[in-house]
């Protein structure tokens, strides 16, 4: 693969969105299918939320009927109160269940959206996307990021919808039973908001600082521990561990920190409630002593001003959630920004019973603007003809492979397939017409035969077996308890680095493909296998017009054209024996291999 | 769980005094309520407001001490949390470093990345949460229980009745759910590999066009974690509102049975109030508990994989063997070694010797055994039968690091480090600078690295993705030699070379490092033709051994690999 230059699209991992309202309307986009749910979804919160208002009024007059002394309880009032306490408490259990299970199906569907958009967008995304940025950055998108999302749509949402009507309704009643005793609210409200903005503004730093440093930590155990054999080969252990304890110190401390300051939250949200009861008991008793309140006032108000708290306390944290949901749905829908692959013309044509003729003409390319690597280069290879590429490591020979497939297309000049120019012509078409086996094997998590099998349609058993056993892998497939149907398991731990080569290559036999590109094709298989691949490729490079990548030179002394490709640009091009009286860059290579 | 609670054992007295302060806090949190009862029950009788005032400078009093003692315990939790959790990291660590090879393939490297990261941080989580949050709530009903049954022990035991409901509600979602999320986590890792497997083979997906089978499998596994997640969220939702449901039952049964109390003249309506109060602080307390409820069940399979690799015991144990004396010239010697990774056998009767200072070419098909041969030879494995000496000692009964020493190696994708050039050469060795420049010269790292703006101190990025592939593999050289090793071994390590460095390189080695006896597993003839000894190795058996003439002459598989390679 090339080494691309230029900045990483995607990959700004911030805390903060940078444009809200955009991320709002996406999001709006997606919810917008399913206004049915979201509309139930609004009405159950608005009503359970009030239903469970209800209680506390109910149970204050229920104790109102309860007076003090012997024999002066009003019991029918007690039981009518206490009859539809129970009505309403049942009836909000019941509604809020329903909500919560609205909303998970409603955020599935949601999720389960956008998780197939992103995918859709991925298989679509051009390969030089790939070349710039990092698998685990776009995993996290799909994975991470989509499940905070998920999270925020399920909970946060209608968090913030009940405890805006808890604490407005709180409020509201409260000034019903007594508007007096709000005034004494007013005191431990500014008290509530100040501490949780002091807090937030304190803390937020330490809890990312903690991230940060946990994240430094998971690092530095990936990179030792894929690395672990090395250590232990230069007995490095001790070297390691003590970086490693540093490294966990500083982790543990960071967490501890934050928890120092973050631990503070509870009891003293605790304590503001705290106050807020002392104040109402004395105020409210005062009230009481002078008959301006009821027992049942003072019961009700006190069980209102803890649900009216509660939501302000919680105010913060659902704050900094939805921020980061938000950051993370930005992230999500810049990656299903990303430009697809341009589109096929609208009047491209199928590629159609192949030749194999490949041209190309004056062809100029490069990946970074102003910087062309390929210049004006013609090349011819008739059908069935072996075209090798060869040069140094990292001198850019799988660039010809990425413009022939079109991954990248040219800057200027024509590429003719059959003489008919690439781009007038279906990319799924020109690709199909190619078999391709790459440096780089791969295999996914399914069965050998899917393996094999994999890009050709209705392929029978016996085609897999033929191809295998061109590939000389049927003997080993057989002996394999499972046989074909051997699950090629995630980390390939099952299978060698050499036979997942031969799994490959059987995967390109199976294609009967006019047009061949091996991409160093047989360099993680030793030579002993490779002489078994090779007998089996020549008959399979019959009658196809071939491209290949290559060190070993005796693949490439019955090359019919050579390009020699040196610090990305073509240097020379022509025969082994015209190269070799050219006594160029060629000569030199060639020659180096006896020294 | 067992052996990770045993990190928690030299904190247990910090612990208990924790756990009692904060008993303590909470014993003051739960006196208000109580001091409002009173004021309403037995202070206002008097009419005197500043009575009134007085009690509720004591209820600010209570509210003080609640937070301050709160804090405290808390602060406690967080020390008790980060020192456990920093010994247990140091041991997991220090434990997954000295795995032998076979204990590795058996727990793979990605699941101790796992064990180590993601499961130690669950755990820390969850010891800090269970000290502060956890203890909250049975403290709040226990404490709840005693402070009230002073009040008006008849309202208690409604408070008691709604226990059992709330533990049936905990055990039934506990059973239930962890399961469920246990099997939606299987899903999501099913997901992530589709991904990945989509991103790394973008290039083949694409010629093969084959988007649409991958949407499609893409889609199957979306659905079904879609599911699964469906399953489990509905399952856990119902957790909520049927305790909100029990707590307000109780509490309208309070209001009932507190009325016929009152009517018969044993208790006051303050009580009510303060008991309606009581419940509502519970609530809170219980429904606190469901958040830890998450935590605690990752953190409980999290333990658990943590302590399998804790448990492994040590593989690869100092074994003393009565030393041979049939090679005593040999500096290495295979004596009829057999092994095998699984039941198949991986080589068979090796047997072979390397004078001191001597050089070995090994090459040989994929899976032929090559590697291994290196494996047991630093012991990373154990042989099954047989034996490897080295100088004439079993290298069973040499310590594991001393024996390492002897080496400088270069594996087959050996591994940079995102470090300076400096360190990932001498690797924890301490080697001077000097010494460092002079074995860059030798593996003709020296080229490229002149023109690194910081040189020794240009930093790799992780894997060393920000050199070439021949970059890579002449630092990783240029570390082999680093050390002036007593043997050098290098698997594959030139693959990325063109032949010209690739024959410098050799020229070199040959010429500074005479006395160092030289293992060279290659793909190419030319890299081990000139070498004292070629092994040829097929199916884990010597094919062929001797020089490359003899090898010529003799054997058949040899000289089919060179004619492969070279022009007839």
């Amino acid at each position: 693969m090339p080494r691309v230059g230029g900045k990483p699209v995607i990959s700004d991992k911030t805390d903060k969105p940078k444009d809200t309202g955009y991320v709002i309307g996406r999001l709006w986009n997606y919810v917008c299918h399913y206004r049915g749910m979201l509309t139930a979804a609004i009405v159950l919160t608005i009503a359970s939320n009030l239903l469970a208002l209800v209680g506390p009024m109910l149970s204050g007059y229920a104790i109102d009927a309860i007076q003090p002394g012997k024999g002066l309880v009003v019991f029918r009032t007690v039981f009518y109160y206490a009859g539809w306490m129970v009505a309403f408490y049942v009836a909000s259990s019941i509604l809020s269940y329903l909500l919560s299970v609205l909303m998970i199906h409603l955020s599935q569907r949601i999720i389960r959206k956008m998780r197939e958009d992103v995918f859709t967008r991925l298989v679509e995304l051009p390969v030089g996307f790939y070349d710039r940025n990092q698998a685990g950055d776009i995993i996290s998108r799909i994975s991470y990021d989509i499940d905070t999302v998920n999270t925020s749509l399920s909970t946060d949402v209608i968090q913030v919808c009940a405890s805006v009507i808890t604490v407005v309704g709180s409020f509201v009643m409260m000034i019903i039973i007594s508007p007096r005793l709000v005034l004494v609210m007013l005191a431990t409200i500014p008290l509530s908001i100040l501490y949780t903005r002091f807090m937030a503004k304190k803390v937020r730093p330490l809890f990312r600082r903690r991230s940060a440093k946990l994240g430094e930590l998971n690092g530095f155990v990936e990179e030792m521990v894929s690395g672990q054999k090395t250590i232990k080969a230069y007995a490095a252990e001790k070297s390691v561990l003590e970086r490693f304890d540093r490294l966990n110190t500083e982790t543990v401390d960071a967490y501890y920190t934050a928890e120092y300051y973050g631990s503070i939250t509870g009891p003293t949200v605790n304590f503001i409630n705290n106050i807020s009861l002392s104040l109402i008991t004395v105020f409210g008793a005062i009230l009481y002593l002078f008959g301006q309140m009821t027992l049942g006032n003072i019961s009700s108000f006190v069980q209102y001003s803890r649900k009216f708290s509660g939501p302000i306390n919680e105010a913060a944290n659902i704050i900094s959630e939805l921020q980061s949901a938000m950051a993370a749905a930005e992230r999500v829908f810049k990656l299903m920004d990303e430009a697809p692959e341009t589109l096929d013309k609208i009047e491209a044509r199928d590629l159609t019973e192949v030749v194999g003729d490949v041209e190309m003409k004056n062809v100029t390319f490069g990946y970074l603007p102003d910087k062309p690597i390929i210049k004006n280069l013609f090349l011819h290879a008739c059908p069935g003809s072996l075209t090798a590429i060869v040069g140094p490591t990292g001198a850019g020979k799988t660039t010809i492979i990425n413009l022939l497939m079109r991954f990248y297309d040219v800057w200027e000049g024509d590429i003719y397939v059959d003489h008919q120019e690439t781009r007038d012509l279906t990319r799924q078409s020109l690709r199909k017409a190619y078999a391709m086996v790459l440096q780089d094997t791969w295999l996914f998590s399914g069965t050998i035969f899917d393996n094999i099998a994999y890009g050709k349609e209705n392929v029978t058993m016996e085609e897999v077996i033929r191809a295998a056993q061109m590939a000389g892998m049927h003997s080993y497939i057989k002996r394999l308890p499972l046989g074909y149907h051997t699950i090629i398991n995630e980390d390939g731990m099952n299978i060698s680095k050499g036979q997942k080569q031969l799994l490959t290559i059987a995967r390109a036999m199976l294609l009967d493909a006019k047009m061949l590109i091996l991409d160093e094709a047989t360099s993680n298989v030793d030579t002993r296998t490779e002489i078994k691949i090779q007998k089996a490729m020549r008959k399979l490079m019959e009658n196809k017009t071939c491209f290949v990548i290559a060190h070993r030179l005796s693949t490439i002394q019955g090359a019919d054209n050579i390009l020699v490709v040196d610090q990305g640009n073509i240097v020379e091009q022509g025969n082994h024996k015209e190269l070799m009286e050219r006594k160029g860059f060629y000569h030199k290579l060639y020659l180096s291999q006896f020294e | 769980m067992k052996k990770v609670m045993m990190y928690l054992k030299p904190y247990i007295v910090r612990m208990l005094w924790g756990f009692t302060i904060k008993v303590f806090g909470t014993f003051l949190d739960l006196g208000l309520p109580w001091v409002l009862a009173f004021i309403i029950d037995d202070v206002i009788p008097y009419k005197k407001v500043s009575l009134i005032l007085l009690w509720g400078l004591s209820m600010l009093a209570l509210s003080v001490g609640a937070r301050t003692f709160n804090i405290i315990a808390n602060r406690m939790a967080s020390r008790v949390a980060r020192n456990a959790t920093e010994e247990l990291r140091h041991d997991l660590f220090d434990k997954i470093l000295s795995l032998s090879g076979k204990q590795l393939d058996h727990f793979t490297i990605p699941s101790l990345e796992a064990r180590m990261t993601s499961d130690t941080y669950n755990i820390h989580n969850m010891i800090g949460m269970m000290q502060r949050i956890g203890v909250r709530a049975p403290i709040i009903i226990i404490g709840g229980i005693v402070i009230t049954s002073t009040l008006e022990p008849v309202l208690t035991l409604v408070l008691i009745g709604v226990l059992p409901f709330l533990a049936l509600v905990v055990y039934l979602v506990s059973k239930k759910g962890i399961p469920l999320y246990l099997g939606l986590q299987v899903s999501v890792d099913k997901l992530v590999r589709v991904v990945g497997e989509n991103i790394t083979g973008i290039r083949i997906i694409k010629a093969l066009s084959t988007t649409e089978y991958e949407k499609e499998r893409f889609s199957q596994i979306n659905r079904e974690v879609s599911e699964k997640e469906q399953n489990a969220g509905t399952t856990m939702a119902a957790t909520n509102p049927i305790m909100n449901l029990i707590f307000n039952l109780g509490l309208t049964l309070v209001v009932i049975v507190g009325a016929y109390r009152v009517n018969s003249g044993v208790s006051q309506p303050g009580k009510i109030v303060a008991f309606l109060s009581y419940f509502t602080i519970m609530l809170h307390a219980v429904m606190a508990i469901q958040r830890i409820f998450v935590v605690y069940s990752k953190a409980i399979a999290s333990a658990s994989r943590i302590g399998e690799v804790l448990e492994v015991p040590e593989d690869l144990t100092l074994v003393h063997k009565e030393e041979k004396e049939s090679f005593p010239k040999d500096h290495i010697a295979f004596h009829q070694v057999s092994f095998s990774y699984t039941q198949e056998p991986c080589i068979m009767n090796i047997d072979f010797g390397i004078k001191k200072g001597g050089s070995l070419g090994i090459i040989g098909s994929t899976g032929s055994g090559k590697t291994t041969l290196i494996n047991l030879l630093m012991r990373f494995y154990d042989v099954n039968s047989g034996s490897i000496t080295i100088d004439g000692e079993d290298i069973r009964g040499m310590d594991k690091q001393e024996l390492r020493r002897k080496f400088g190696v270069v594996f087959q994708n050996d591994v940079l480090f995102a470090d300076k050039v400096y360190e990932n050469i001498s690797l924890g060795r301490e080697l001077s600078r000097d010494r460092v420049l002079e074995t860059v010269e030798h593996a003709q790292a020296d080229g490229f690295i002149e023109e690194l703006e910081e040189q020794l101190d240009f930093r790799l990025a992780i894997k060393g993705s920000n050199l070439s592939g021949g970059q890579k593999q002449r630092l990783l050289v240029a570390r082999a030699l680093a050390g002036k090793p007593e043997i050098l071994i290098l698997d594959d390590s030139s693959s990325a070379l063109d032949y010209k460095t690739d024959s410098l390189l050799r020229k070199a080695i040959r010429e500074n490092y005479q006395g160092t006896t030289t293992i060279v597993i290659a793909q190419r003839i030319s890299s081990v033709m000139k070498l004292d000894h070629i092994l040829v190795l097929e199916d884990g058996s010597m094919a062929g051994y001797g020089t490359h003439e003899e090898l010529m002459e003799h054997c058949e598989v040899y000289k089919e690999i060179y004619q492969s390679q070279l022009m007839s």
